[in-house]
């Protein structure tokens, strides 16, 4: 009962749409939320899409991660260059 | 982007791993509080890649689990009635009651069909209106949102054959009460799609009052570490706060439409949970308002005096106390395809979990 799954919104009639489940299409109500368009991705959960999924957030979440790499790779070298020869 | 495979990346996950063995210098308790972060952590093989001073417990988080028998029997009970239709998710048909199951009863007749969704069950009542229709309402503040939304659908269209019965509950009481309880909890991997309809404001407390930092997490790989390191992070500064790692689909205000429907459907009551008793304001059942689709209300029945079952540590295990592991009926008495207890039946149960990916 905890699964969710990204769907993207294939169409839409009224509060309810089709979205599309990893290529599968299966039917989803969309009235738990507002200003769904065709092409959004969706977070679905029991049949209904709960919360749109944001491709800004994600992107921040990656570059949070990325930065977090970096500062791996900036600590290592700095360990590596105080080792003596 | 499709929101599954970049949160796998291999070389992410390596990186993580790295960050938390190397920022972890002392024990450290977390739990995580739903069945998807569970069944997540057993599958990626989350555990296997701690350093020795990360304890990663599983909580109350799977809703089949927490629930009593006494509702198992009553939905059986339901399922006698030569009137009704039981429809339900797929996980409690198998739950076995004091001395019956759903699916026993399915196999001896009763009509008990299982939906994907509570529109399902609306669509099974329209089609039979001769049917009572009683839909088995399980699950946390996610699920609650959907069942909100059908029972005033069913409302306003006036069907009147349709029920729920609820066991609905909301999670920060029993968060509370394992910490009440005493139990070394330093940080709540909470619930990410609990969280997408309440938002941030239901773990508030849990800095504030005990200590304790609560990071909203995603189900990937690299989501489960990412909110392990913060939480890992928070406890080393000391510094407690509810932050949110799944913001690709967690707005730190949720989804306010589906909690004003879950407001106006439901109310709040004291409900049992495995393990730890009975938690006050912790269950939802239908208002007033929505009372006609209340199937506790609506339709009597003789319910069958409820037994325990007996050897099975659920409760301990639901509370972190214990792994699925230490039970004496783990994998010889109870397994998959003959579970004795709640947790080893659900997918999204502890037991179930363990058993399918470490046995």
């Amino acid at each position: 009962m905890c699964l969710g799954i990204p769907s993207k919104i294939v169409s839409i009639d009224g509060d309810s749409a089709i979205v599309s489940v990893g290529g599968t299409e299966v039917e989803a109500s969309i009235e738990l939320l507002d200003d769904v368009k065709v092409g959004d991705f969706v977070l679905l959960h029991t049949g209904f899409a709960i919360q749109k999924i944001s491709p800004e957030e994600a992107q921040e979440t990656f570059e949070i991660l990325k930065r977090l790499g970096e500062i791996e790779d900036e600590l290592e070298a700095e360990v590596k260059s105080r080792k003596p020869n | 982007m499709e929101y599954i495979d970049e949160f796998r990346d291999a070389e992410l996950v390596k990186m993580l791993v790295r960050k938390i063995s190397s920022a972890a210098h002392k024990d450290i308790a977390l739990m995580e509080v739903c069945g998807g972060h569970t069944w997540a952590i057993q599958k990626f093989g989350i555990p296997s890649l701690m350093p020795k001073e990360i304890r990663l417990l599983s909580g109350p988080g799977c809703p089949v689990c927490v629930t009593g028998r006494k509702y198992i029997d009553q939905a059986v009970a339901y399922s006698r009635l030569p009137e009704v239709i039981i429809t339900t998710f797929g996980d409690l048909i198998r739950v076995p009651g004091s001395t019956s199951s759903l699916s026993l009863e399915k196999s001896k007749g009763a009509d008990i069909r299982i939906v994907f969704s509570i529109l399902d069950a609306l669509k099974i009542a329209r089609e039979n209106p001769s049917k009572k229709v009683i839909f088995l309402g399980i699950g946390f503040e996610a699920t609650a949102s959907s069942s909100a939304a059908g029972v005033k659908k069913a409302f306003n269209e006036q069907l009147k054959n349709f029920y729920i019965f609820s066991s609905h509950k909301i999670m920060p009481p029993a968060m509370s009460a394992l910490i009440d309880e005493g139990i070394k909890i330093n940080g709540y991997i909470a619930p990410g799609h609990v969280s997408a309809v309440t938002g941030t404001k239901i773990y508030e407390e849990f800095p504030v009052k005990y200590n304790v930092g609560c990071v909203i997490s995603g189900f990937e790989p690299v989501d489960i570490l990412q909110s392990i390191y913060m939480l890992v992070q928070q406890v080393n500064e000391d510094r407690y706060s509810v932050e949110i790692q799944y913001k690709r689909v967690v707005p730190s205000e949720g989804n306010i439409k589906a909690q004003m429907l879950m407001a106006e459907v439901f109310a709040l009551r004291d409900d049992w949970w495995r393990g730890l008793g009975i938690l006050k304001n912790s269950g939802l059942q239908v208002s007033e308002k929505y009372a006609v689709h209340d199937a506790e209300k609506m339709i009597e029945v003789e319910v069958e005096k409820t037994i325990e079952e007996k050897g099975c540590i659920c409760g301990e295990i639901l509370k972190g106390l214990k792994k699925p592991s230490d039970c004496k009926l783990f994998g010889t008495a109870c397994t998959n395809s003959n579970p004795v207890g709640a947790c080893m039946v659900s997918h999204e149960g502890a037991c179930n979990a363990y058993f399918r990916f470490n046995k």
